[in-house]
């Protein structure tokens, strides 16, 4: 089977010489579709560095990173925007709505900037907030929400138009634990229903959600736990384990 | 767990028979603590003997049915109103394996901990795979219940997962702050770092 997400050996170091910090050291891992995989470590373990990388938002100083089976790396930067508005989900952990537009507008942004006409985008964001289960705040602004909604309206633009890939950054960060539970269940579902996650978070319980677990320690994968069979864990051939 | 308490505590909502206890209990806490039957009537023994709990006749189907007596239901009442003491904490042998892990030479501390937080969390998968089996658990009130039991199970296992991250985060601050007197053990949870880095 054929991986949404694929990383091969790679690695990010900021910085040169002496002040050099690296931030992944030779990770590799690999998602399919219907899978949900979560990412833990301390801070300053790299993770959300892998996501951003995952998410074509910035660039490994070497290896692969392939979406799909397109490799990011190599793909023009404009063709790298385009993927990331049409098959990349992503999730921050400040929620990073636009203050100045309504909840449904937030959602149908990232689909008017693929060239989706206005209505068609509307009606798609409608669904996904339907999904996400706030279609009735759809035009209220996001300082008129709570902190779990505001979170909704990112998750729903996250996964509105289909896309396969939902990358999640500490989505559950400042929620009440039963609010942070309904965004897993949200999550969940999407991979459940055909797309490949990846969940940043530094909470076992929310990990708990994902088919597997990938534990990070100063840019390096020490440990993996799962359900799924080892020899899955890595598909690449003798993988730097 | 008081098998006793939580028999009283049932038959307070209505009289109930010995079988009927055992499923009424299991659909509030699921698989999780089983109880046999012969547990079940031996308990009805000694209640009925003390003085708990007495016949209330059978039902239409011919089942020995029991009720709470005065005194039965004061039991029930201090035990809801009292809360469980935790002045003597259970012998956590997780706890005692790593005390002596850190202390006993020639242990790999780091891959106790790696080890045992691989299978912690792989416990705590298991038991979000209940939860979204068992969904939100709203419609009916043992649902809840034992949606409230899987939710201890999940905080708990949550909770040892930290206390070994926790623990190892320590552990390297001690290797890093103590390079020249490094003790023999300390060492091997740097080298089997340093094994897995690679
Ligand atoms: N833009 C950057 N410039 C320099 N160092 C960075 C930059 N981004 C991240 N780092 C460093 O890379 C390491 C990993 O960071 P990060 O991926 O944010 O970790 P995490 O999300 O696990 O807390 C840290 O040591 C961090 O200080
Ligand atoms: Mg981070």
């Amino acid at each position: 089977m054929s991986a949404v997400l694929r990383l091969v050996d790679v690695h990010r170091t900021h910085g040169e010489g002496e002040a050099a910090v690296h931030a992944l050291r030779g990770v590799s891992f690999a998602v399919h579709s219907g899978e949900l995989v979560a990412v833990m470590g301390p801070s300053g373990s790299g993770k959300s560095t892998l996501l951003t990388i995952a998410g074509g938002l910035d660039q490994p100083t070497s290896g692969r990173v392939e979406v799909e089976g397109s490799d990011l790396v190599t793909l023009s930067q404009a063709q790298r925007a385009r993927m990331r508005r049409t098959s990349i989900g992503y999730v921050f952990q400040g929620f990073n709505l636009i203050p100045a537009l309504t909840a449904v507008e937030n959602v149908a942004l990232p689909r008017e900037l693929d060239g989706v006409r206005s209505r068609t985008a509307r009606a798609e964001a409608r669904a996904a907030l339907e999904e996400v289960g706030i279609v009735d705040l759809a035009d209220r602004f996001p300082d008129d929400m709570s902190g779990g909604q505001q979170q909704r309206v990112a998750i729903a633009r996250a996964v509105v138009g289909e896309r396969r890939l939902i990358l999640a950054d500490e989505p559950t960060g400042a929620l009440d634990s039963e609010t942070g539970e309904e965004i897993l269940r949200l999550i969940r579902a999407r991979c459940d229903a055909g797309a490949a996650g990846v969940l940043v978070t530094h909470e076992a319980r929310h990990a708990a959600w994902a088919d597997r677990v990938v534990f990070l320690r100063d840019g390096v994968v020490i440990d993996e736990s799962g359900s799924a069979p080892v020899d899955r864990l890595l598909d690449e051939p003798a993988a730097s384990r | 767990m008081s098998v006793k308490q939580a028999m009283l505590a049932l038959l307070e909502q209505e009289p109930m028979y010995g079988y009927q206890l055992r499923t009424e209990f299991e659909s509030r806490t699921g698989a999780t603590w089983p109880l046999n039957v012969g547990q079940v009537y031996t308990t009805l023994t000694r209640l009925e003997r003390d003085g708990l709990i007495e016949p209330a006749g059978e039902d239409d189907e011919g089942h020995e049915r029991w009720q709470l007596t005065a005194a039965g239901s004061d039991e029930v009442a201090t035990w809801f109103t009292t809360p469980v003491a935790r002045t003597q904490p259970p012998r956590d042998e997780l706890a005692i394996k790593l005390a002596l892990a850190v202390t006993v030479p020639g242990v790999d501390v780091g891959t106790v901990i790696q080890q045992q937080r691989g299978a912690s969390m792989t416990a705590l998968q298991d038991y979000t795979r209940l939860k979204r089996q068992a969904g939100r658990g709203t419609d009916r009130r043992e649902e809840l219940a034992w949606g409230l039991v899987l939710d201890s199970l999940v905080f708990a296992a949550e909770a040892e997962i930290r206390w070994l991250d926790h623990c190892e985060a320590r552990l390297r601050r001690a290797v890093v702050e103590r390079p020249a007197a490094a003790p023999s053990d300390a060492r091997n949870a740097d080298a089997s770092n340093e094994q897995a880095a690679r």
